[in-house]
């Protein structure tokens, strides 16, 4: 989420979800929260309560529109011109909170005189190089950092790793899914950090070349109208959205921003976010109780695993993945590469040993560099879409698949099946047998067995409640849970898989001197148990080899390495980042979390001691340590006192000399309010006491981002790659200059505006099941409330196509033809886009050929077409045809008999007046 | 989930060493009678569908703690629902009602909402007098120490007669044993001091579980509050007896005319009726007595 991480400095939810209960006005866009996050909907519930006012704005009536005041419909795709719209309104109307966006934002900063926008240039910003399609951004030829305050504009030192690459060749850094201090660095080396006497600033936002004034003409031409025009809504709409938002956000009053994968998965994702963090600084509702934006994550934990690096060119905590360039040889290269002077970053050489410490334990030593060779290098981009693109050509051997379902969920499906067919072995570890173990049997759309060389091993994965772990959820916040029981049969946990595999292997090399082992014989790897591990009632847990997490955690957490705890004879716990040190002394498996395990015992993420003020702070634990609100230090005015009474969280007391308040301070909690960083200075100590965005080297949040972005330091709306409208705003650039494509004969793409796919689609999620089905289609009583696949469309659409409610109908992109029933609403409408009726639809993306109950599959329809950013792709957008009747082929069959066919007897081992209710023909008395 | 329904395919029987004390206890159980319960404090459900959202949780969690079979696999391309009606296999149903304007190509729709997606949770309604109760012919429904209508399975010999009593359409019987079956309100849980496993799960707390005094006091308080807020439509269903029905000790908190919800407007126990169906049946027999009495003596 750079798109948060450029704005803001972490790439994260800024508030956590009981916070929605304090908002007064919450604005759910490119979310379907009832229906995907329906349990945190509680909260949002509340606060409509205590009388705030719900907005959503989506291009179908779901089952969050039921529940809010307002409901706008908007084409999918249309996002940014509808949030620049409200910007403009924001702007226009001077709605904007002015004491909030002079000092906690960039708006008084000036840009070097060379930047032009992309209003000036008919959709492309200065420093463009390309074909206006798959092109990139020279940041810097494009001048799009500040001014200097002593009117020199500077050398831009030391182009980071991602400038390199841009020179030579696309891809390879910057995919991050969060905003790694890569993001920073290029930003603080390039524009600011060199600065003689820092950026050049005007606090009266009169400048023409002040933030704040190339803001305004940015947006100029996203007037109600335009907006109208283009998403397909009314400009009354737009105003009374405005109107909504700018009412309940200042000094009393918060507004907050709900989003999820309705404005990840576009082209232009990153910039939908980077629009609505504009719309909140301009408001002056990040940091502030029941304001911020809250990122909706899609899975279970998903914040957990990219915190702890499970992407490709991330180590944990967010630290870049070292590159096979000079800049990354050695750890000082490393370090003066991505570290940075000012800020929190400037400790990054302390994260980075005791990363390395953690990992390699005593062979760590600062003469090998504490063993920073042994770390991968990157060499390419390794991120799943073009992952399985080379693997689809065969380039690729094996593959372990932990918890996914690429066959069934990725985008462009069937190119990921194509991938799957010319591995040499898969390992799938799953709890049935999913899409992507049974795609060389039962996909209907598949070769021969006999033609397909992948041989599949399928491992019984173990549920949650038969281990014990811990699941970081969408506001960051850590939540251990205990293992029940003892999985059934073969069954084992995903860790037992990994700490085993791992075991092997380090045996398999055991001995060995060649170099490129070392890093695996060196990795510290035992976790475990110091006496068997027991079960709630007492008993001896069977399965052995199991590893002990809470040790990982521990490791996580960090600790002395050379400093032992009376208690435990362990190493001595550290209590927090602030701890850890760059000589070696400390090792911690991810700096972030460090504070989660802060002494013998005292596993915080497993508190749930309820303290009933919201804020909750012994109920798990949240990254940064245990701050729920980031930002917070900006619910104070710049001289620390509240903002309102009404929205306190945090303030100065003087009396005390420290922040204090209801929540962590997100702020050096002894740094007045009226502290200046004298000249020359580093670190935290380089950031003002009135500055509260400590992530960012010069202290304020980014409107306009001179770097960390690669497409562009403002949003721009452009259409989807495959969108049958016009650009209204830019006739000239369709779409996203710089998007990334892979060339494939699996994944071509519609025209622009092609009339053979003149409707629009977009998917999406059901409450009733669960992404494409692995976990929820071999649930009967999960089936029966959604059997079957189908397709929300307007009574108009149908009528034109001549599709009856509840039949068949057939939808068909370049990359595939599915078959699903028709569900025709009014809850579907067709939309008025310059001048032109667009049609709708709606498909969700729950059914394949695998489980109880199969269908065809919407990711099938969907191209491989990603953001340059995050390589995110563009599901929640494209163009269709849509057709009745059902399509030609093979269909899939149920590959699970389904479990209401079962004979219901008697509940074993349980008398007759405690069977269930429900077990027909139980026997009576006893 | 459906692991555990697959368990049961293997269970194996009752164990073999007690058949023949087992056979004995078969006999003598019906028989016996077990201790009364100590009466309760009067249990229901408050359904506020104001703030329901759908989620149908309370369906799954309702078929999961009482290991419900699922009922079919259809598609009803009806809204979101695709589970149809409450019957002995689902005791609860979460109905959709969509009510939206037409479309005109005139352009969006000025702000204005286009219509609303109105849901709620439907149950057994737990009557506090219950035309069931007082159709069923065995005895096998009863009102338990909760004031809750509760289907004795092991009583209940299917004769249907409480399927035609229900003016809800509650009860239907299942084709697997060919009993009634329908909300028991959790009658185990509540014995073990547990909430209902639909109001446990319920996460917007539309589902309301508890005393129903308390309920009612709760439910209106919040119509008070929704009539100011300006929902003007907002009333109680089942709360107050009418002059055909008794109260419910499920009802709900509505949004629009109970019609609308597919809930009889006005409810009527056939009980009421019984008076004088019984007189009428007496006074029907007469005539043709008198005839086949006249036609006898005139024979002679």
């Amino acid at each position: 989420m750079p798109g948060l991480g450029t704005s803001l400095g972490r790439g994260a939810a800024t508030n956590y979800q009981q916070d929605l209960a304090n908002s007064d006005c919450i604005l759910f866009m490119g979310s379907n929260m009832a229906e995907a996050h329906p349990v945190g909907f509680r909260w949002a519930m509340r606060a409509k309560e205590a009388g705030g006012t719900l907005v959503h704005v989506d291009p179908r009536f779901t089952r969050t529109s039921a529940m809010c005041d307002v409901h706008v419909g908007i084409r999918s795709g249309s996002d940014i011109a509808f949030l620049g719209g409200l910007v403009r309104y924001v702007l226009e109307q001077d709605r904007y909170f002015r004491e909030y966006v002079v000092h906690y934002t960039n708006a008084a900063t000036i840009i070097a005189e060379g930047y032009e926008d992309s209003e000036d240039l008919d959709g492309l910003f200065s420093g463009y190089r390309g074909d206006r399609r798959t092109g990139r951004y020279d940041p810097r030829a494009g001048q799009w950092g500040y001014e200097a305050a002593e009117g020199v504009i500077p050398e831009w030192a030391g182009a980071g790793p991602e400038y390199r690459m841009f020179r030579e060749e696309l891809g390879m850094l910057g995919h991050s899914l969060e905003a790694g201090p890569q993001m920073y660095s290029r930003s603080r080396v390039e524009s600011t950090g060199e600065l003689a006497g820092g950026p050049a600033s005007d606090p009266s936002l009169e400048h023409p070349r002040c933030v704040f004034q190339i803001l305004r003409r940015h947006f100029a031409r996203y007037t109600p109208e335009f907006v109208a025009d283009t998403c397909g809504c009314s400009a009354d709409e737009l105003v009374r959205v405005a109107e909504l938002l700018c009412s309940n956000s200042g000094r009393e009053r918060t507004s907050m921003v709900v989003y999820a994968l309705g404005w990840t998965q576009h082209t232009t994702g990153v910039q939908v976010i980077r629009t609505a963090a504009i719309l909140q600084l301009l408001l002056g509702n990040i940091g502030r109780p029941g304001g911020g934006i809250m990122a909706m994550r899609g899975h279970s934990t998903i914040q957990g695993s990219t915190d702890l690096a499970t992407l490709y060119d991330s180590l944990p905590g967010y630290l870049p993945q070292p590159c096979a360039d000079e800049s990354h040889d050695t750890l000082d290269s490393y370090v003066r590469y991505e570290g940075l002077s000012t800020g929190y970053w400037a400790n990054y050489r302390k994260f980075i040993v005791s990363l390395l410490k953690a990992w390699y334990g005593d062979a760590a030593t600062p003469e090998n560099d504490f063993g920073f060779g042994w770390i991968p290098r990157i060499d390419g981009d390794y991120s799943q879409l073009p992952y399985f693109e080379a693997m689809s050509k065969g380039e690729v051997k094996g593959y372990f698949l932990f918890g996914q379902n690429p066959a069934g969920g990725s985008p462009n499906a069937g190119l990921h099946r194509a991938g799957l067919r010319n591995l040499d072995w898969l390992v799938v570890v799953d709890w049935f047998e999913i899409e992507s173990a049974n795609f060389w049997k039962d996909d209907p759309g598949t070769p021969p067995p006999a033609d397909i060389r992948t041989e599949v091993f399928l491992l019984p994965a173990a549920a949650a409640p038969e281990k014990e772990g811990s699941l970081t959820n969408t506001q960051r916040l850590l939540q251990w849970h205990d293992k029940a029981l003892d999985p059934l049969g073969d069954s084992r946990s995903d860790a037992w898989y990994v700490y085993q595999l791992g075991k092997r292997l380090k045996q398999l090399y055991a001995g060995s001197t060649d170099p490129r082992d070392q890093a695996l014989l060196h990795l510290t790897w035992d976790y475990d148990f110091d006496e068997p591990p027991t079960l709630p009632d007492g008993s001896v847990s069977r399965i052995a080899g199991e590893p002990d997490l809470e040790q990982v955690l521990m490791e996580i957490n960090g600790y002395r390495v050379n400093e032992r705890d009376p208690a435990t004879g362990r190493p001595r716990l550290v209590g927090g980042f602030g701890e850890l040190e760059e000589d070696g002394s400390t090792a911690c498996g991810c700096w972030i979390y460090s504070g989660v395990y802060p002494g013998p015992g005292r596993n915080r993420a497993r508190e749930r001691r309820r303290s009933h003020d919201g804020i909750e702070a012994e109920w798990g634990w949240a990254w940064p340590h245990n701050r729920r609100v980031l930002y917070n230090r900006a619910s104070a005015d710049p001289a620390g006192n509240p903002w309102s009474e009404r929205k306190k969280l945090v303030w100065w007391d003087a009396s005390l000399g420290r922040w204090t308040g209801a929540d962590e301070p997100d702020f050096d909690a002894g740094t007045p309010p009226g502290y200046q960083p004298p000249p020359g200075a580093e670190g935290l100590a380089a950031i003002a006491g009135s500055q509260p965005f400590i992530m960012k080297p010069d202290g304020v949040a980014w409107l306009f981002a001179p770097g960390g972005v690669k497409d562009g330091p403002l949003p721009v709306h452009y259409e989807p790659v495959e969108s049958p409208v016009e650009n209204l705003l830019h006739p000239g650039q369709h779409s996203s200059p710089v998007l990334r494509y892979l060339e494939n004969p699996l994944n071509r793409l519609a025209e622009p505006m092609s009339p053979e796919f003149p409707v629009v689609a977009t998917t999406y999620r059901l409450t009733e099941h669960y992404l494409s089905g692995p976990m929820s289609r071999f649930n009967s009583w999960l089936n029966e409330l959604m059997p079957e696949m189908f397709v929300e469309l307007s009574p108009e659409l149908a009528a034109e196509r001549g599709i009856v409610p509840g039949g068949w109908l057939t939808v068909r992109t370049p990359r595939a033809r599915i078959e699903a029933r028709a569900l025709v609403t009014r809850r579907m409408r067709p939309f008025r886009v310059a001048g032109q009726v667009v049609h709708q639809i709606g498909l969700p993306f729950h059914w394949a050929y695998a489980g109880e109950v199969v269908g065809d599959n919407a990711n099938d329809l969907t191209a491989l077409l990603a953001d340059p950013n995050v390589s995110m792709h563009e599901a929640k957008a494209f163009a269709c045809q849509v057709e009745a009747g059902r399509r030609e082929g093979n269909r899939a069959e149920p590959t699970v008999r389904s479990a209401l066919t079962l004979h219901h007897g008697p509940a074993p081992d349980t008398p007759g007046a405690a069977q269930p209710e429900g077990r027909f023909g139980h026997e009576p008395g006893a | 989930m459906s692991r555990e329904l697959e368990l049961t395919e293997v269970a194996p029987l009752p164990g073999g060493e007690s058949l023949t004390a087992e056979g004995l206890e078969r006999l003598i159980g019906p028989f016996r009678r077990g201790a009364v319960p100590e009466p309760a404090e009067e249990m229901g459900f408050y359904t506020d569908t104001s703030v329901c959202i759908g989620c149908k949780a309370c369906e799954v969690a309702c078929k999961q703690w009482n290991q419900l079979p699922a009922d079919g696999f259809t598609f009803s391309g009806n809204s979101y629902d695709n589970t149809g009606a409450l019957s002995a296999e689902s005791w609860r149903h979460v109905k959709f009602v969509e009510q939206f304007s037409v479309w005109e190509a005139g352009g969006g729709d000025g702000g204005a909402m286009p219509g609303r997606w109105l849901m709620m949770s439907d149950v057994c309604k737990h009557c506090v007098e219950a035309p069931c109760q007082h159709a069923c012919p065995t005895g096998a429904i009863i009102h338990n120490e909760f004031n809750n209508v509760y289907i004795q399975p092991d009583i209940c010999n299917g004769c249907a007669y409480c399927i035609a009593a229900c003016p809800f359409g509650v009860i239907t019987r299942s084709t697997l044993d060919n009993h009634a079956h329908k909300c028991t309100l959790c009658y185990d849980r509540q014995k073990d001091g547990l909430v209902p496993a639909c109001a446990k799960a319920c996460p917007t707390a539309s589902i309301q579980f508890g005393p129903v005094e308390e309920l009612r006091e709760r439910a209106r308080t919040r119509v008070e509050e929704l009539r100011r807020r300006g929902v003007a439509d907002a009333w109680l269903y089942g709360h107050e007896p009418t002059a055909g029905y008794s109260r419910l000790n499920a009802f709900y908190l509505l949004l629009d005319r109970a019609s609308v919800y597919g809930l009889p407007e006005a409810p009527r126990n056939p009980w009421l009726s019984m008076r004088g169906d019984y007189l009428r049946a007496v006074l029907s027999v007469l005539p043709p007595l008198a005839v086949l009495i006249t036609a006898l003596l005139r024979g002679r």
